[in-house]
C-alpha cells in the first residue's frame, strides 16, 4: 500500500500544494474503482444479512411491537435480560449450554489428535490413504440423517436394545432418559467428525522430517517418546489455534443437532440457549426476550473468545489467534 | 520410515496395539453405515433377529417402493438440488469477487474490510433479529431465503484471498504492460488460473447447502419448498409418515413395519449420492483444509 501512494507523491510537482491524503486515497480508489466494484456484492449483502441485524438487536431493549417497528417500540432497558437471568430455567439453561460444550471441546478436541498419531504409524500410505477415506465418511452425512441414525438404533426396538436384551430385562429408553443426551449427542458428533478434524493434523504430521525420527529411533528413543518429543510439538502451533477457535466457541454450541435430539422427555439436559431461542421467539413469537437472551450469549461468546485466546498466547509464548 | 532400523520390542507391540484400535474404529465408523444400507433392503430388524442366516424372505424392497408411490421425497430431491446450485453459484461468485478484490497489494482499506468481515464471524444480532429482516424483504418461503443471507462467507473470502495471493504478480504486470485493465486482468488471467479453488469452494458450498435444514426449516413454511433434508427430518426425527407412502396400509403393525422400512431407504437416497462421490473429490477437500488452516 505505501509503496503506491509513495510513487504518487513523488510523481507531484513539486510547486503544487501537497495532496492530502484524503485527496490521495480518492485517487486510488477512482483507478482502481474495479476493485471495489468486485467486493461491493459481499460488503452489500453483509450489511443488510449482518449488520442490519444487529440494529435490530436493539430490540432486546425494547417492549417489540409489531405495530411499533424495531424503531418505535418502547425502551425498556435491561428487563428482557433481567427477566431471562431471574427466571427459574436460567440455571438450568446455562450450565446445559456449558456443560454441553465443554464436555463436547474436552472429548472432541483430543480424539482427532490421537487419531492422526495412530495414523501417522501405518507404513503403507495405501493403507492409510484408504482408512482414511473411511475415517471422512459420516462427514458427509447430513446432520439430519445422523440424528435420524441415532434415534433409529437407539429406539428401544432398535439394533443396540436388541442387542443389550440378553443382558437386561426390559429395553432402555435412550431418547427420552436426559442422563443419555449428552453422551449421545458428543459421541455422534465425535463418530461424524473426528476423522475429518484429523485431516490438519495428519497433514501436519507428514512435513515432520523422517530422519528427525530415525536418528532418535538409533538414540534408542521410544515409539511413545518420539511421539512426545517429535510429534506432539510440530502439532502445538495447530493445536493452538483451533484450541482458541473450539473454546471460543463454547457459548455457540450448534443448534442444529441439539434440536434434532431434543425430545420433550430429555429436555432437562437438552435444552440449551440456542434451542430455548428458537422456541421462546420464533415458535412462541416473544421476540424483545429471545432477542435479549441471543444477545446474552453471544456477549459472553465473544469476552469466551478474547479470554481463552490470552490464557493460550501465555501458554504458547505469546502465539495466539491474534 | 527405515526398516533396517531395529525397533525395540516395546515399540512393535505397541504399533501392533495401535493396527488393531484402528481396526476396531474403522469397524466402528463404517459398520453403521452398512447396517442402514443393508437394512434399508431387508424387513425391520432382521439382521439382528438372524445375523448372517438371512434368507429370501427377509429381503424386500418395500421402504424404496413406497417413498416413490408419493412424490415428497422426490420433490425434495429436486428442490435440494435448485437450492443448493442457486446457492453455490452465489456463493462462489461473491467470494472469489472479493477474495481477488482483497488479495491486491496496496489495496486501500483492505484492513478495514478484513475487520468488517472478520467481525460477524464472532458477532452478530441473532436469529430473531435476521429472520426480521429476511421477512421485511419478502424472501419468506421464496429460494431467495435460502440462496442469498447466507451467501457470504468469511472463510471462503480467506481461501479465495490465500489463493489469488500466491499467484505471481508478474502475471498481471505483465498484462498490465500490455494495457489489460484491471478488469480485463481479472476475467482473462486470474480467473482462468482460479479453477482448482473454485471446484473446492464450490464442493463445499454445494454439500453445505445439500445438508442444511435449519434456515429451510426457519425461512419456509410450505411444504412444497422443502428440501430433502426437511423432508427427511418429518419422517426421520418427526416420526411423520407421509400420508402418501401408506394410504392402503391399516393394520397399525403394518404401519410401524413400513415406516421403520422407509426411514432406512430414505436415509440411504438421500446420503448415497454424496459418499459414492466424496472420494473422487477427496484431493480438493484436503486442499482446502491445508490451505484455510495456513491462514
Amino acid at each position: 500500500m505505501d509503496e503506491v501512494v509513495v510513487k504518487t507523491e513523488q510523481v507531484m510537482p513539486v510547486h503544487t500544494s501537497k495532496p492530502t491524503k484524503l485527496s490521495r486515497n480518492l485517487q486510488y480508489i477512482k483507478k482502481n474503482y474495479i476493485l471495489y466494484l468486485l467486493i461491493a456484492p459481499a460488503v452489500i449483502l453483509t450489511i443488510i444479512f449482518k449488520y442490519i441485524p444487529i440494529y435490530g438487536a436493539t430490540i432486546a431493549f425494547k417492549d417489540f411491537s409489531p405495530i411499533r417497528g424495531i424503531a418505535g417500540s418502547e425502551w425498556v432497558g435491561f428487563k428482557h435480560f433481567t427477566n431471562f437471568l431471574t427466571s427459574p430455567n436460567f440455571m438450568e439453561i446455562l450450565m446445559n449450554t456449558i456443560k454441553l460444550s465443554s464436555f463436547e471441546l474436552l472429548i472432541g478436541f483430543p480424539i482427532p489428535i490421537i487419531l492422526a498419531l495412530m495414523l501417522n504409524q501405518l507404513r503403507k500410505s495405501s493403507v492409510k490413504k484408504n482408512i482414511q477415506l473411511a475415517l471422512y465418511a459420516p462427514h458427509f452425512i447430513s446432520v439430519v440423517v445422523v440424528s435420524g441414525m441415532v434415534f433409529l438404533f437407539l429406539s428401544p426396538v432398535g439394533p443396540i436394545n436388541a442387542m443389550l436384551s440378553t443382558f437386561l430385562d426390559k429395553p432402555i429408553s435412550f431418547m427420552s432418559d436426559p442422563d443419555y443426551f449428552r453422551s449421545i449427542y458428543i459421541w455422534s458428533g465425535v463418530w461424524q467428525g473426528a476423522g475429518w478434524a484429523s485431516i490438519v493434523y495428519v497433514a501436519a504430521l507428514a512435513n515432520v522430517d523422517p530422519q528427525l525420527h530415525e536418528a532418535a529411533t538409533l538414540d534408542g528413543a521410544s515409539l511413545l517418546q518420539r511421539i512426545w518429543h517429535i510429534d506432539l510439538p510440530t502439532l502445538k502451533p495447530v493445536m493452538a489455534v483451533l484450541f482458541i477457535l473450539a473454546a471460543g466457541g463454547i457459548m455457540g454450541i450448534g443448534f442444529e443437532k441439539a434440536y434434532l435430539m431434543q425430545t420433550p422427555m430429555n429436555s432437562p439436559s437438552s435444552e440449551i440457549i440456542a434451542t430455548y431461542v428458537y422456541k421462546r421467539g420464533l415458535l412462541a413469537g416473544d421476540y424483545s426476550f429471545a432477542t435479549a437472551v441471543g444477545l446474552f450469549n453471544a456477549v459472553v461468546n465473544v469476552f469466551l473468545l478474547v479470554f481463552v485466546n490470552q490464557v493460550v498466547k501465555k501458554l504458547n509464548e505469546g502465539e495466539g489467534l491474534v | 520410515m527405515n526398516n533396517k532400523i531395529k525397533h525395540p520390542k516395546g515399540d512393535r507391540i505397541l504399533l501392533r496395539i495401535n493396527n488393531i484400535l484402528l481396526t476396531i474404529i474403522i469397524i466402528a465408523i463404517v459398520g453403521p453405515l452398512l447396517y442402514v444400507f443393508l437394512s434399508s433392503f431387508l424387513e425391520p430388524n432382521a439382521i439382528i433377529r438372524k445375523g448372517l442366516l438371512l434368507n429370501a424372505t427377509d429381503w424386500s424392497l418395500e421402504g424404496y417402493k413406497r417413498i416413490f408411490t408419493d412424490d415428497t421425497i422426490v420433490r425434495g430431491f429436486i428442490n435440494s438440488i435448485l437450492y443448493s446450485v442457486g446457492f453455490t453459484i452465489v456463493t462462489v461468485t461473491v467470494s472469489i469477487l472479493a477474495g481477488y478484490s482483497l488479495s491486491v497489494d496496496g489495496l486501500i482499506g483492505k484492513k478495514a474490510f478484513m475487520i468488517f468481515f472478520l467481525f460477524t464471524m464472532f458477532f452478530g444480532g441473532g436469529l430473531i433479529p435476521t429472520y426480521f429482516v429476511i421477512r421485511d424483504l419478502g424472501m419468506l418461503n421464496t429460494i431467495w431465503a435460502i440462496i442469498i443471507p447466507g451467501a457470504v462467507n468469511v472463510w471462503f473470502i480467506i481461501l479465495a484471498r490465500t489463493y489469488f495471493k500466491a499467484v505471481p504478480n508478474e502475471l498481471k504486470e505483465a498484462a498490465r504492460i500490455d494495457g489489460a485493465s484491471d478488469l480485463r486482468i481479472f476475467l482473462s488471467v486470474i480467473l482462468p488460473l482460479s479453477k482448482p479453488i473454485i471446484f473446492v469452494l464450490a464442493l463445499y458450498a454445494f454439500i453445505g447447502q445439500w445438508n442444511a435444514y435449519f434456515d429451510a426449516m426457519i425461512y419456509l413454511d410450505d411444504r412444497e419448498l422443502y428440501p430433502l433434508q426437511l423432508v427427511l427430518r418429518s419422517i426421520l426425527i418427526q416420526n411423520e409418515v407421509q400420508p402418501g407412502m401408506v394410504a392402503d396400509v391399516q393394520a397399525r403393525n403394518e404401519l410401524m413395519r413400513i415406516s421403520e422400512m422407509i426411514r432406512y431407504s430414505s436415509i440411504v437416497i438421500a446420503s448415497l449420492p454424496l459418499l459414492i462421490m466424496y472420494p473422487f473429490f477427496q484431493k480438493y477437500f484436503e486442499k482446502g483444509v491445508m490451505v484455510g488452516s495456513l491462514k
